[in-house]
């Protein structure tokens, strides 16, 4: 056999007309996984990078030492937020069919990860998301109505019309902006932990990315000033196996896990079922009582599903199989935390019916005040004399003169 | 008042703002410990400790990146990006991000971040320690450009850098840190201590951010610069004996357009001069504003004079600085024209 140099282009498992084939994916059996002790040195826990931190099982039964013993009145609130969460995206993507906004960006079956984590931080810590994250404001209780106005960039828009829909902030909720360039936010979250440790306040902060971001030198960035200055932090990469079009592996994830980076460079890796509302909630319970310990940043790898397209603005069954999320062998995060609770005796199917019509009206009345402040095609509008604001603290006197100048183009 | 170089007036501008607001810090590779390749921030961490004067991995991409969540969270951070030639890793941090955030977010997150880099040629560092990259930072919305050319100004406008609540990016003329050099590599070098602005006082002050000085009076012409250039400029008008104006624009973003285009109108003839290459270089944005506010004063087309659309090349670092030879000859032919 001829002996030379190749090159490997990653291998999709399925394209659209084979069947999913999920083979690549290793798991381990709920309550499988040990659970160090907090201070455990990263070098000594390299297997939580690998295996896989599950808790709920088969049978539906929270199992193993992950088991973060949530009372059942905390696992509605979650359930809840979840729901809220997927019913709310299905709203807003059916606003963009009908042309009320631009653009919609759903979470669908990787709600766990944002509304687990979001519980599991204390409400003063600091948040860096990405733009698959709606559920950390479900949780934190941003009114519905001003996430639909940002969506809409109408009258009452918290981003006064420059961004994209979806990229939100809220200040006093400690939800930092979200940029719409890909992780960027990564380095901005250490440096923000690392000024919380100089001021000596125990607050960390909590970033996320997909794993198809965990490409940009952002990532290494972030990864290396964490480790080096150990800094309060959780990082987390939302490994939903698709960037756009490419599958994880496109992303360095055929070789090894992306959650390995972490022992890589020296800090704590952890790869969580992501579709495992309990255990997200006790990796992230785990990784917060480190970082706020002082023992460290940790990297979280929730192993989940992108189940809708990445955007409005593009079309699954073009790249992957129709099929593929129905197929995907992790579930869907909301029905298994439902047949938990029902599995507790704590939730029925009527109780869940109730509750989906609650929450739909919710949305409904949110969208209805919402769009009475405008939308992106129908008034009422913003002053577009906001458009100059906020360049500088100060406007300096070219903007004033270019605001003038667009007055007199518009005859006001 | 005290005698100081370009070098101690910015480490004293660091010191005391670190002594004055305890959300300062200073981050950037070597700038700890060792005090800077350059020294400028030589005896901070000895004094403010190692959590506020941070060593950093050499990653200026993260050193912008952390240096904003650190201003998102409260601390007022100076970068230190070790030569300008190196901060393209941090451009996207910088352009992106810092720049756009206050905007993006409606003014609810912004994050004070001052970035010092030393830039400019004249020390034999070729390309890549040599470069004058401020034009590519002016273009950026968001973001405030200066650049010092003397001792005095260098501490007023690091404070008010440091205070001021939008990102700067502070660019240092590294031929100036120990004296001015007007282009003529042959002469002695000549130190701060003999030159008026090297006074400086020991405490608190700013230079604003956003004004020009009139560093030269004259009637003949307005030589519009900054930086090392300034002084090149003076070398250039004194060798042909014109009775120049010179204006040291120190800051680029925010522009002070009244001080030189009111100089211009006065003398009707300006020539505008920098070391970073020509083309579309800032040069071109100070000739396009004079001519659009002066046109009818003036009495002759506005000159530019640049370093060429070159690398800068390690063995003809002479042959490329805009020296006083090549400026001379630009003013000549403003002074000619019409």
């Amino acid at each position: 056999m001829a002996r030379r140099s190749r090159l490997h282009v990653p291998k999709h498992h399925s394209r659209p007309g084979e069947e999913p084939d999920f083979s690549y994916l290793e798991t381990s059996p709920a309550g499988a996984v040990p659970r160090p002790d907090i201070n455990a040195r990263a070098r000594d826990i390299g297997n939580l990078s690998i295996d896989l931190v599950r808790v709920l099982d088969d049978r539906h039964v929270a199992v193993g030492p992950w088991n973060p013993h949530l009372d059942p009145p905390e696992l509605q609130i979650g359930l809840r937020h979840m729901l809220l969460t997927r019913i709310f995206d299905e709203r807003m993507q059916r606003a963009q069919r009908q042309g009320k906004t631009s653009f919609y960006m759903r979470c669908l079956g990787e709600e766990a990860v944002s509304v687990a984590q979001g519980m599991a931080l204390r409400p003063t810590d600091m948040l860096f998301p990405g733009y698959r994250n709606q559920g950390l404001y479900m949780v934190r209780g941003r009114p519905l109505v001003d996430l639909m106005c940002q969506l809409l960039s109408n009258t009452r828009d918290m981003c006064k019309g420059r961004q994209l829909p979806v990229m939100y902030h809220w200040a006093e909720g400690r939800i930092f902006s979200i940029s719409g360039n890909l992780t960027t936010q990564f380095p901005q979250a250490v440096g923000w932990a690392m000024a919380a440790a100089i001021k000596g306040e125990d607050d960390i902060a909590v970033s996320w990315i997909g794993e198809g971001s965990s490409a940009e030198a952002d990532f290494h960035h972030a990864m290396l000033f964490a480790s080096v200055y150990m800094a309060p932090v959780i990082l987390n990469i939302v490994n939903n196996q698709w960037a756009i079009s490419t599958f994880q592996g496109f992303a360095g994830g055929e070789q090894r896990s992306f959650a390995a980076r972490g022992p890589g460079y020296g800090m704590a890796g952890i790869r969580v079922d992501g579709n495992d509302f309990l255990a997200v909630y006790a990796v992230t319970q785990w990784a917060a009582e480190r970082a706020r310990t002082g023992a460290g940043p940790t990297l979280i790898e929730h192993v989940t599903y992108r189940g809708a397209a990445h955007s409005t603005s593009d079309d699954p069954s073009r790249y992957r199989p129709k099929d593929d999320y129905e197929k995907w062998p992790l579930g869907d995060p909301v029905l298994r935390l439902k047949n938990h609770l029902i599995a507790l005796g704590e939730w029925s199917e009527e109780r869940h019916a109730a509750l989906t019509q609650e929450l739909e009206q919710q949305v409904t009345e949110s969208w209805k005040e919402a769009v009475q402040y405008g939308t992106l095609t129908d008034g009422p509008r913003l002053n577009r004399d906001l458009m100059f604001q906020d360049v500088f603290k100060e406007m300096p006197e070219t903007l004033r003169r270019q605001r003038e100048q667009l007055r007199a183009e518009l005859g006001v | 008042m005290a005698q100081m170089n370009m070098i101690q007036a910015l480490n004293s501008a660091m010191d005391i703002m670190l002594a004055r607001d305890p959300n300062v810090v200073v981050l950037g590779e070597d700038i700890g410990y060792f005090g800077g390749v350059f020294r400028v921030t030589d005896g901070l961490q000895r004094k403010y400790g190692e959590h506020r004067v941070l060593d950093t991995p050499i990653a200026e991409g993260a050193i912008v990146g952390a240096a904003i969540g650190m201003g998102v969270n409260g601390l007022r951070p100076i970068a230190e990006v070790q030569f300008a030639d190196y901060i393209y890793p941090a451009c996207d941090q910088i352009f992106s991000e810092l720049a756009r955030l206050r905007y993006r977010s409606a003014g609810d997150f912004w994050a004070p971040v001052t970035i010092r880099t030393p830039c400019g040629g004249g020390i034999r560092g070729g390309q890549t320690h040599s470069q004058s990259p401020e034009g590519i930072f002016t273009h950026v919305c968001g973001i405030k450009v200066v650049m010092p050319s003397t001792p005095y100004d260098a501490k007023g406008l690091l404070i008010a850098s440091i205070e001021d609540d939008d990102p700067v990016v502070f660019f240092e003329p590294k031929r100036l840190y120990n004296g001015p050099f007007d282009g003529d590599a042959n002469k002695p070098a000549v130190p701060w201590s003999t030159h008026p602005k090297g006074e400086v006082p020991d405490g608190y002050y700013t230079v604003p951010i956003g004004k020009a000085e009139i560093v030269r009076k004259g009637s003949a012409v307005t030589m519009v610069a900054y930086g090392t250039m300034i002084y090149v400029c003076e070398a250039a008008a004194k060798a042909l004996g014109i009775d120049a104006e010179i204006i040291d624009v120190r800051s680029m973003v925010p522009l002070d357009v009244d001080t030189i285009c009111t100089s211009v109108k006065k003398t009707g003839r300006c020539l505008i001069a920098h070391e970073a290459t020509r083309f579309s270089g800032f040069g071109a944005e100070l000739s396009a504003t004079i001519q659009e506010e002066c046109f009818w004063d003036l009495e002759a087309p506005i000159g530019r004079v640049a370093g060429w659309d070159t690398p800068y090349p390690h063995a003809f670092e002479w042959e490329y600085f805009p020296g006083p030879l090549r400026v001379a000859a630009a003013l000549k032919a403003v002074m000619e024209a019409a």
